[in-house]
């Protein structure tokens, strides 16, 4: 089991949509919201997601491909 | 020894011991080395420091691991000079660059590699990772090298040939990435998270970031001991923006220099310039990035210290440009014509950045200004190759040389 912490950021238009809930139902992962700051119009969560790698790796394709950016929590690792 | 006591969180201030640490836990703040001020004050002078070796070990007391058993290839005290031509160009009399070009692999982040590398090996580290558009790879690999150790670094596929070539030549194991700017990151995030490995930007970056305050303490030392009126530094994780003045603010401390009031300005290319994009926004928030810019060095599109960058551009009365690709070119242009430094996109960012700045009425005339180049030219020869004069080809013969330098372009008749 693998844990990967993670920051989700969310567009207008999925700001109403239960992203996490649905992550947690379609693939074999704990999701675990440790912070967040969602208005009206946008918001990030950072969440840790626990699982095997693989299904983790496919939880987040599936965000990313609703319109979630999905990011390291320490922002970008490559540097200059 | 060092002065170094524990980590703390920069957002909620818990202490975490002097461990490869970098998120605090709770708030998943970034790690700052807490050193023992009043025994660093008790300890340095100026005296003491400019009787040592010219590098960046002369500031032994104000790092975070054993001056003693480093690993040293010579980082540091690199040469700053009064840029009298390009001041002249640029309407700035009082500029000067800081030439970290000439640093053993030509860039920087020998500074922040020094420190890693050296505190990696104390904290028994055998293997040093990095994932690198270039620079800190070339650096991480050479100290692997003169330390024994063993080092891996990763990079996107297309990098320019001479920032490649400057890793190969160490020996590392080399890993080639195809996919593009985002997935790359993510592969080396997941990576940096299930190995047992030094990364020198990510478990060790607390003391990584350390490197970075040794251009404030030598632009300070190299200035007469007192601090400059403005900096013009570039932003690409932000870390070496804020951790310059942080050098400065160290000095004053331990009663060096007296307290500066020095204005701090940034410079980024347009095509990744997401600090100063909310800079120009009146936004503290910047928004991530996907980079597409000339200056590789520099594509750090979600960048870890965007905010605190932001922080300090408002605290310090700094501004941040934002330079294009044709505007790099003709700043690496500029400043190898008027100084006769070779820098690479990233100095032609700052020099464009610092011109722009001043036409804007944003850098006084009057002011110390300090630009900082930070890397060497020769690593990205293919940004300025296709718009360089030719060569005056001719025969061996003195009419033939002299039919063709009369003839030569750029030559008034």
């Amino acid at each position: 089991m693998a844990v990967q912490r993670l920051r989700f950021t969310f567009p207008t238009d999925l700001i109403k949509e239960p992203v996490i809930y649905l992550i947690g139902q379609q693939f074999e992962v704990i999701t675990n919201i440790r912070m967040a700051d969602v208005d009206e119009s946008t918001g990030w969560v950072i969440l840790e997601l626990e699982g095997d790698t693989d299904e983790i790796a496919r939880s987040v394709a599936w965000a990313e491909s609703r319109g979630v950016r999905v990011d390291p929590i320490t922002g970008d690792v490559i540097e200059g | 020894m060092t002065y170094a006591q524990n980590l703390r969180c920069r957002e909620c201030s818990r202490d975490y011991p002097l461990a490869a640490l970098h998120v605090c836990e709770f708030c998943f703040g970034p790690l700052e080395v807490v050193y023992d001020d009043d025994g660093i004050k008790a300890a340095v002078s100026r005296e003491a420091i400019a009787s040592r070796p010219a590098n960046l070990w002369r500031y032994r007391e104000f790092l975070p691991c054993d001056a003693d058993t480093a690993i040293n290839i010579g980082a540091g005290f690199t040469p700053l000079i009064h840029a009298k031509n390009l001041g002249k160009a640029l309407g700035l009399p009082n500029l000067y660059i800081k030439n970290d070009t000439a640093n053993p692999t030509w860039s920087f982040k020998d500074r922040v590699v020094a420190i890693a590398s050296s505190r990696a090996r104390e904290l028994g580290y055998e293997k040093l990772a990095c994932a690198s558009t270039g620079n800190l790879a070339n650096s991480v690999s050479a100290h692997a090298a003169a330390a024994g150790m063993e080092a891996v670094v990763v990079i996107p596929n297309d990098l320019e040939a001479g920032k490649v070539l400057g890793s190969s030549i160490y020996s590392p194991t080399l890993v080639k990435v195809a996919g593009n700017y985002d997935a790359v990151n993510r592969l080396c995030a997941e990576l940096a998270g299930t190995r047992n490995w030094a990364f020198v930007n990510v478990n060790v970056r607390p003391y990584y970031a350390e490197g970075s305050k040794t251009l404030g303490y030598e632009v300070a030392e190299q200035l007469g001991w007192r601090a400059p009126d403005h900096c013009v530094v570039p932003i690409a994780s932000g870390s070496l923006f804020v951790k310059i003045r942080k050098g400065l603010n160290e000095f004053a401390k331990a009663g060096l220099i007296d307290e500066p009031h020095t204005r701090m300005s940034g410079a980024q290319a347009t095509g990744c310039s997401p600090v100063a994009t909310a800079w120009a926004e009146g936004s503290m928030n910047f928004r991530p990035q996907r980079p597409d810019t000339i200056a590789k060095s520099l594509a750090i599109g979600n960048p870890a210290d965007g905010y605190y960058s932001l922080v300090q551009l408002k605290d310090t009365n700094g501004a941040c440009a934002s330079v294009s690709d044709d505007e790099i070119v003709a700043g690496m242009k500029l400043l190898a014509e008027t100084e006769g430094i070779f820098a690479e996109t990233a100095g032609g960012v700052t020099v464009a950045s610092v011109k722009q700045l001043a036409a804007a009425g944003r850098i006084d005339p009057g002011e110390l200004v300090v630009a900082f180049i930070t890397g060497a030219g020769f690593k990205t020869a293919e940004a300025v190759a296709d718009s360089l004069g030719p060569a005056l080809e001719i025969d061996a013969t003195v009419e033939s040389f002299e039919a063709a330098y009369e003839d030569r372009e750029g030559v008034p008749a």
